[in-house]
């Protein structure tokens, strides 16, 4: 049996420079994740910022023995934005492709295909399996009962699970964050900084819903899939995908790690999580095809 | 009226949506140039109750689209579930026995097998692909032989002159009905407070899942348990559509994702035409006959205006007036500052 990798999906949130570099660099030294999604994927307009940093944070992840995969925007729009993906065309390394213009640009190169990407069953996974994709995560809606369809029916398919995160819910060429502050996209002011986990948003009375994050949208809760390591082995999965947030993602690998090697199980995970300053409760409906919102108990 | 050389002499396909028989009969009358419709089961992406057609209404449904020189189009654009493909499959083979001109996909399996089985069906792609880029585009065109792109409702009309100058497909585009705030296709907001969304099931905000909750002094509009709207006293209660809702965020109550308001891009038609655009669609499968004739017969002087070189805006405007939900309207993406 394959060790169950776990790998670290890419911050999809507008954090400035310094706080990329120290966030990364906490990642290479510090935590034995295996593998690293770098690059922005929610807005073109922030790449020519971020854009400066990554190419040293690749370098730092690799000297630490990471595999790093670059990632690709999920809702490319403007020449710009069209411009970063081709850029990846040619790139050897591995690339996560969160539109098809990605696929178009690897022309049979391998790639990987993240969680924008609508690969709901066996059929779609294997046409792009013919095209060069060798590893999928799946959409966050996706039940677990389909994600093991589509692993067992591909076995040369290295499957991920968004293991952890606030949950990637849409996309939108409106952004909400410019919206929110009276401000319209193309004078946006970057105002998305102001909330590093994303701006949440309540019901009229008062309950926790959503959070958005630019042109964005997640949910509030945190989902966290805590499977044993039998049950992930059983179900073909070989990567748990943590996705970035403010709170001490080391501390959050070693819980996953404990989880995938056995030595603690789903209850003291999930205790081990809450006992985080997380930016919302924990969730896990959507692994169990029932509302992505709710806590449903093994 | 004012000639217009460049853009006279091509008339853009009106496609109009067909939720029962009786909706395509009364959008073929009405001079709809195209009819589009689904079957009756989990394969489009408007699986409503009391909606669709069966396979033997779909045949008779193509003879009748004939008898007026229309064409239908037939929807099979959700994403199958894995392991259970068969369903899809099925509705591809039964669009290709019916006669239908085309059908319209999202799923890659969807048209990895129709490609594979039906080589002379016309594939469309579905809105539900939301492929916006000539790269997206092109990819679906050289991989299946797709000959239509539904533009997803997140482009200016800047945008899709761009595009059209990249491409060798036709696109179309919605100009009026419902309004998606989001990429269609990519997302999840329904299935996060239901269980049930458009990818999954073809619904998004299904009616099983709304309640109503009346305190004595305002009404709560509430889908999977999260209070979407709230209404005083008196006031005309709207449905909870998830991303039409209102609100709290930044220490603010506000339709923070969109206003509950329709698409009505009918004073647009003059750029979308010159766009390059081949077709143009209304959304609403789920309207009844009466509905449909109505808009159907606006668009059709629009468009028909269009190709002699005149203008019919105020004509159309008048046509459509009572049409819109509460009378709020949008342009949506098309113009930029929407963003």
């Amino acid at each position: 049996m394959t060790n169950i990798e776990l790998a670290l999906g890419p911050v999809f949130f507008n954090w400035p420079n310094e706080k990329l570099l120290d966030f990364y660099a906490r990642i290479a030294d510090e935590s034995d994740i295996e593998r690293v999604y770098v690059g922005e994927v929610v807005c073109g307009k922030r790449m020519p910022f971020s854009d400066k940093v990554y190419p040293q944070i690749i370098e730092r992840l690799q000297a630490a023995g990471k595999t790093v995969v670059v990632s690709t925007l999920a809702l490319p729009v403007t020449v710009r934005d069209r411009k970063s993906i081709d850029a990846l065309s040619d790139w050897d390394g591995l690339v996560e492709v969160n539109d098809f213009s990605g696929v178009a640009a690897r022309k049979g190169q391998r790639f990987v295909a993240g969680p924008f990407m609508n690969i709901y069953n066996e059929g779609a996974a294997q046409t792009l399996a013919r095209m060069g994709m060798e590893g999928v995560c799946p959409p966050v809606e996706l039940p677990l009962s389909s994600v093991e369809v589509i692993a067992k029916a591909l076995p040369e398919i290295e499957m991920e699970l968004f293991a952890f995160g606030r949950l990637p819910l849409a996309v939108s060429a409106r952004c909400y964050h410019a919206r929110a502050h009276k401000l319209h996209k193309d004078n946006c002011q970057f105002i998305c900084d102001q909330d590093p986990d994303g701006m949440d948003v309540t019901t009229l009375d008062d309950q926790n819903f959503l959070a958005v994050n630019g042109i964005q949208t997640l949910s509030n809760t945190v989902h966290a899939t805590t499977l044993t390591q039998s049950e992930i082995e059983k179900k073909h999965i070989k990567r748990l995908r943590l996705s970035p947030h403010s709170v001490d993602m080391v501390s959050v690998a070693k819980t996953f790690r404990a989880l995938a090697t056995g030595r603690i199980d789903s209850a003291e995970c999930e205790a081990q999580l809450t006992s985080l300053p997380l930016p919302g409760q924990l969730a896990n409906g959507y692994t169990k095809g029932k509302p992505g919102h709710l806590w449903v108990a093994d | 009226m004012q000639q217009d050389t460049t853009t006279a002499s091509r008339t853009m396909e009106l496609v109009c949506p067909a939720g029962t028989p009786a909706a395509l009969k009364a959008a073929a009358e009405a001079g709809a140039h195209s009819i589009y419709c689904g079957f009756r089961n989990e394969t489009n992406a408007r699986n409503f109750p009391g909606l669709n057609f069966s396979e033997k209404e779909l045949n008779a449904g193509v003879k009748t689209a004939r008898r007026y020189d229309a064409d239908v189009l037939v929807a099979v654009n959700t994403f199958g579930r894995a392991g259970d493909l068969d369903l899809w499959k099925k509705a591809v083979d039964a669009v290709s026995a019916s006669g239908a001109h085309a059908i319209i996909a999202a799923d890659l399996a969807v048209l990895d097998y129709a490609a594979e089985n039906h080589p002379n069906l016309r594939l469309h792609l579905s809105v539900q692909a939301a492929a916006a880029t000539p790269e997206a585009v092109n990819f679906y065109a050289d991989t299946f032989g797709v000959r239509r792109v539904v533009l997803p409702r997140v482009m200016s009309v800047e945008e899709i002159v761009k595009l059209n100058k990249e491409i060798d497909v036709e696109t179309e585009v919605f100009v009026f009905g419902g309004l998606c705030v989001m990429t269609e296709g990519r997302c999840a907001l329904s299935s996060y407070a239901t269980g049930k969304s458009p990818n999954l099931t073809g619904v998004c905000s299904p009616p099983g899942d709304v309640d109503y909750n009346d305190n004595g002094s305002t009404l709560s509009a509430r889908l999977g348990g999260f209070t979407i709207d709230c209404f005083s006293q008196g006031e005309t209660a709207g449905y909870p559509t998830l991303c039409k809702g209102r609100f709290n965020a930044q220490g603010e109550t506000s339709y923070l994702f969109e206003d509950p308001v329709s698409l009505n891009a009918a004073s647009l038609l003059p750029k979308l035409q010159k766009a390059g655009v081949t077709a143009v669609k209304i959304e609403g499968r789920q309207r009844g006959k009466a509905y449909i004739s109505q808009v159907v017969k606006a668009f059709r002087t629009a468009v028909d205006g269009l190709s002699e070189g005149r203008t019919s805006e105020a004509e159309v405007s008048a046509m459509l007036a009572s049409m819109t939900e509460g009378g709020r309207e949008t342009t949506g993406a098309y113009k930029k500052i929407w963003r």
